[in-house]
């Protein structure tokens, strides 16, 4: 699908939606929100013309940015009894791709909204899930103990294809005994990749990234597609390509013809975390998403060193810094919009947590660093929050599961918020509907997200779910959109192992980069990881005593 | 003629395919497993009708005649069929396998007789090749029309037994109309037309009181006097009454029988109950009929219950019907009742009192929702909701019929750290049923009741404790929210106890 085609299959939604309305037929589109990141905000970087300082203040450490990296910065920082930082955040609250919203319902997330089981390298994570009562025992048992609340209840996920809900999301009804060869081959590979380790120990796909091994002919993987690879192992059916476009999709916005192979194999061989107490496909989830690890940083983050967090505020300005520079402290500016006056902060270190396409619109100088921002691309992505007065009417096969996916579908599903609750009687419910832009280069699925008005995407989201539900139209109450413009980064062949890409991952004298975007893909595991490497990083330059959370 | 033979044709066709349907769709609503139902209808049908085209060999003279002669047996038993089915279903499901192949083999039979003497008719004037191309063209032309109209139009519209009258009613008018068209060399037959007129008029009576005929069919399904039928937003309630004893249905589940309920309830309630004399508080999660409460309020030290019940409909049902009042003895009016309608999981979640005896009367597992209140999480709440000495009993389904459900209860109850202690009692109306008490320490069987019994006595109560060797323990595994196992144990084992 081309640009002129989606827009035109907008305009016949748009036309179809306001025509719904004069007929009798179908109720009339629920009420809802268009939301976003502040896309007002950030888009004045690039026209500049903030006013000059009106106030400087020194901070010893400065964090841009209160997402996953940032928080999970500021907690490394908070629990090592560091309490001179401050975080920056330009959105009105902190948690970036993890935040989430909250209705009389139930609670929901605007983004990420699981977590797989840690496996073993993940250590930090493990930490705070066991600082947050998640993790039961020893942290860095084989096999802890989960909090049931928060692994996922079955049935975890199914899939509508057909006018059936099945089980699980690889197809299985009209598959040929071929095609199931293939996905048996595939999942030797996978396990093949699960269990290989180099020389040092390390594993082939690790989670943090970071920790992988170099071994060329896996780095050689991130220069084809992950599409390709599939075809070069024999892989061609149709069926799996779905399963592996969907996994790539879901995870990275991107398809599986432009992701690189490294990163859509990671997708599938990263997961090696195991429980105690439920099966290694489980994942920890809550109604609100990732939220809840975000919330559970910040309060970790007050206990040990007060409020630390500045909201509402945009860092358009880095200066300072620069190998041969001089050595004075770095100035960051913020612009107050509340305020609407400029903060300068005169920083000993700077940790930039936001993603790195803002780059080269705030740093003065660095003329490398914003050449390799520029390699990066970003996927944009639309997200929405349907508020149903009850479950909608469901089709024949599997029963609602928490993640629920459409095959033939511009969108990735829904998972649904109220899925962790023990209940009776299931009444009232909030599904969130995920699309990305694939079909579309990033550009053009920003243009349709910006100019799209909510009425439009309404319209498409129901009559998607219509198919499922016939009757989503009479019980959604509510229905409210979000927009990303630069959701995460997209993968592409060469980014992970690419020279642009490392150059943010190197330790600073005064700077350093903390976001998932130094390793290339948008999970919280990595988010996090950079966070604290940045954080530990910082404590050493200032001769903080502590001890790792990375081993 | 011969247009209004092909046309016949065409009619005919269509009725054949829609008995066919017909028999498949009843079949398939009412026994389940359509792909099973469909084969073995179709496969039935196809082959009467096999036999009845070898038959039409014998029919020698009279073909017209003949010929309004099965379309009239066609039109009465194809049009009735589905009608009597849904009666003889109702009245006993044993015998409905037995009529419904014998109705869709004689409906098979009559159909496939049709298509050879019509063409035999059409013989005299048409050359053979004509013949066959232009019969069969129409015969599955009317096949295709029913084929698209029986799932779109008929059966929401209609409904599956006007369906069948309505078809019933075309072959009879299609007889008429060959009578008519032939009626110069039929003078010999003249009993036709009054056999033709009356069954028209019977299937004209029949559909015009269809609506009547269902719904007199759907009351059979509950055998007995319906003395209250509501619709809540939870569910269905329905009372039967059939001479004294009255039955509690809820979305077509029997609940309680007035003849027997009282061994269920003292089962429930008295093994536990009757161990604890320091108990004050008690709450009942489920049970608003308010027989277990009856049970509970026999003890007199007992100071305070309080039922949670999520549909408001029946804890008032069971307060203000006075047959209803008379079973629980006014429990729910009872002073020390408090009646709570609530979710009960999300009061659990919600209120910090503790109990003395909790009784957990849900409905069985046979859901991933319900499934949710027999899993580890759900009991590690219920222990926050339990004072130091308490006991909670959990209603367990069947350890006969469900035999690894019920030890995945106690399995899954003793995960978390309770001490389980199982137990079960002959309730004629349910089979043999369990229960599980749970607590912090160990139990001891009461060695005597204080209060009235009519079931339990202090010597048979070791026996309740004693489990058999087709009930006694076997494996399980922890049913936990993310695995559900005990659904998928309670839905393979009920489905071989139904089968």
């Amino acid at each position: 699908m081309d640009r002129r085609d989606f827009l035109v299959s907008l305009a016949a939604a748009a036309g179809a939606a306001s025509l719904a309305g004069c007929r009798g037929g179908p109720p009339p589109l629920p009420p809802g929100e268009l939301l976003g990141t502040s896309l007002a905000l950030g888009h004045r970087l690039q026209s500049a013309g903030f006013a000059p300082p009106s106030e400087s203040r020194k901070v010893p450490v400065v964090i841009v940015g209160a997402g996953v990296a940032g928080l999970a910065a500021g907690w490394k920082l908070a629990r090592a009894g560091f309490s001179d930082f401050l975080l920056v955040e330009l959105e009105n609250e902190a948690g970036g791709n993890s935040r989430a919203g909250r209705n009389a319902v139930s609670a929901y997330p605007w983004g990420a909204h699981y977590l797989p089981l840690p496996n073993r390298e993940a250590l930090a994570v493990r930490e705070l899930l066991a600082e947050l009562g998640v993790l039961l025992g020893d942290p860095r048992a084989p096999r802890p103990v989960y909090d049931e609340r928060y692994l996922c209840a079955t049935p975890q996920e199914r899939l509508y294809r057909n006018g059936r809900w099945q089980e699980g999301l690889l197809p299985q009804t009209g598959v040929s005994t071929a095609e199931r060869g293939q996905y048996q081959r595939f999942a030797d590979l996978i396990e093949g990749f699960k269990r290989r380790r180099d020389d040092a120990g390390r594993a082939a796909f690790a989670l943090p990234m970071a920790l992988s091994s170099r071994a060329l002919d896996l780095l050689a993987l991130d220069r084809i597609s992950m599409r390709d690879w599939l075809l070069a192992q024999g892989l061609d059916s149709p069926q799996l390509h779905w399963y592996v476009n969907y996994a790539c999709r879901d995870d990275y916005g991107t398809a599986s013809a432009a992701v690189s192979a490294w990163a859509g194999i990671h997708y599938f061989a990263c997961r090696t975390g195991e429980a105690q107490n439920a099966g290694n496909e489980t994942v920890l989830t809550a109604p609100e998403g990732n939220a809840w690890l975000v919330s559970g940083m910040l309060r970790s983050i007050s206990a040990h060193a007060g409020e630390r967090l500045l909201s509402g505020a945009l860092a358009f300005r880095v200066a300072g810094g620069e190998r041969g520079a001089g050595t004075g402290p770095l100035a960051v500016d913020l612009w107050l919009a509340s305020e609407q006056r400029t903060l300068r902060l005169l920083a000993d270190q700077v940790i930039w947590a936001a993603p790195l396409f803002l780059v080269p619109h705030v740093f003065a100088g660095h003329a490398a660093l914003k050449a390799a921002a520029a390699s990066y691309s970003y996927a944009p992505w639309l997200v929405a929050n349907l508020t149903l007065s009850r479950f909608p009417d469901e089709r024949a096969g599997a029963p609602p599961a928490w993640d629920n996916v459409l095959y033939d579908s511009a969108g990735l599903g829904y998972v649904v918020a109220t899925h962790q609750q023990m209940r009776l009687w299931r009444q009232a419910t909030v599904l969130t509907f995920y699309r990305t832009f694939d079909a579309l280069s990033p550009q053009d699925g920003r243009a349709a997200l910006r100019d799209t008005p909510r009425a439009v995407w309404a319209e498409q989201i129901l009559a998607e779910l219509e198919r499922p539900h016939a009757n989503i139209r009479q019980v959604t109450t509510h229905l409210d959109v979000f927009r990303n413009g630069h959701a995460m980064a997209r993968p592409l062949p060469g980014l992970i192992w690419g020279e642009p890409r490392q150059r943010f991952a190197v330790d600073g004298e005064r700077l350093r980069f903390a976001h998932a975007d130094v390793s290339g893909f948008s999970l919280f595991e990595e988010a996090q990881y950079r966070g604290v490497l940045a954080a530990e990083r910082t404590l050493r330059r200032l001769g903080v005593r502590f001890s790792s959370s990375l081993g | 003629m011969n247009h209004a033979l092909l046309f016949s044709v065409f009619i005919v066709a269509s009725c054949g395919l829609a008995y066919e349907l017909i028999a498949g769709a009843l079949a398939s609503y009412l026994l389940g497993d359509s792909v099973t139902q469909f084969s073995t209808v179709i496969g039935t049908y196809l082959f009467a009708m096999g036999i009845g085209s070898w038959l039409s060999r014998y029919v020698e003279r009279h073909l017209v005649a003949r010929f309004i002669q099965v379309e009239l047996m066609v039109g009465v038993l194809g049009g009735f069929s589905a009608a009597a089915l849904f009666f003889i279903f109702v009245w006993s499901p044993a015998p409905f396998k037995l009529a419904l192949y014998l109705a869709v083999a004689g409906v098979g039979v009559l159909v496939g007789l049709e298509i050879p003497l019509i063409m035999r008719i059409m013989k005299r004037d048409l050359a053979f090749k004509d013949l066959v191309s232009q019969v069969l063209t129409f015969d599955y032309l009317g096949a295709l029309a029913v084929s698209i109209l029986f799932p779109l139009l008929l059966v929401p519209h209609l409904g599956l037994v006007r369906s069948g009258l309505l078809f019933g009613l075309l072959n009879v008018i299609v007889a008429l109309w060959a009578w008519w068209l032939f009626r110069a060399q039929l003078q010999p037959f003249g009993r036709l037309r009054a056999q033709g007129a009356a069954a028209l008029l019977s299937l004209l009576v029949a559909f015009a009181a269809a609506g009547e005929l269902t719904s007199l069919a759907e009351a059979q399904l509950y055998a007995d006097e319906i003395v209250h039928a509501e619709s809540t937003p939870y569910q269905r309630i329905v009372v039967t009454r059939w001479k004294n004893d009255l039955r509690l249905h809820l979305n077509n589940n029997l609940q309680f029988s007035s003849r027997d309920e009282y061994r269920y309830h003292e089962a429930l309630v008295h093994p536990g109950l009757a161990t604890l004399p320091n108990a004050r508080r008690v709450l009942v999660l489920g049970g608003g009929d308010g027989l277990a409460v009856r049970e509970i309020l026999k003890y007199p030290q007992i100071e305070s219950v309080t039922l949670v019940d999520l549909d408001p409909a029946m804890t008032r049902l069971f307060a203000s019907a006075p047959p209803l009042r008379k079973l629980n003895q006014d429990a729910l009016l009872s002073p020390k009742v408090r009646v709570v309608n609530a979710d009960a999981l999300q009061w659990l979640e919600e209120n910090d009192e503790t109990f003395d005896f909790v009784v957990v009367d849900f409905p069985d597992p046979s859901n991933f929702s319900l499934g949710k209140l027999y899993s580890a999480a759900f009991y590690r709440l219920l222990d926050k909701h339990l004072n130091g000495e308490a006991l909670a009993v959990i209603q367990s389904t069947s350890p006969l019929y469900a035999r690894q459900s019920f030890w995945c209860v106690v399995t899954t109850l003793e995960s978390v750290g309770l001490v389980a202690t199982p137990y079960h009692a002959l309730v004629p109306s349910f089979g043999e049923w369990g229960f599980v008490l749970a607590g912090r320490r160990a139990y001891r069987p009461p060695t005597s009741y204080a209060v009235d019994t009519r079931f339990l006595t202090p010597e048979a109560t070791p026996g309740l404790f004693v489990f058999p060797g087709d009930m006694a323990r076997v494996d399980a595994e922890v049913n936990q929210l993310n695995n559900q196992v005990l659904v998928r144990y309670f839905e393979h084992e009920w489905r071989q106890v139904i089968r």
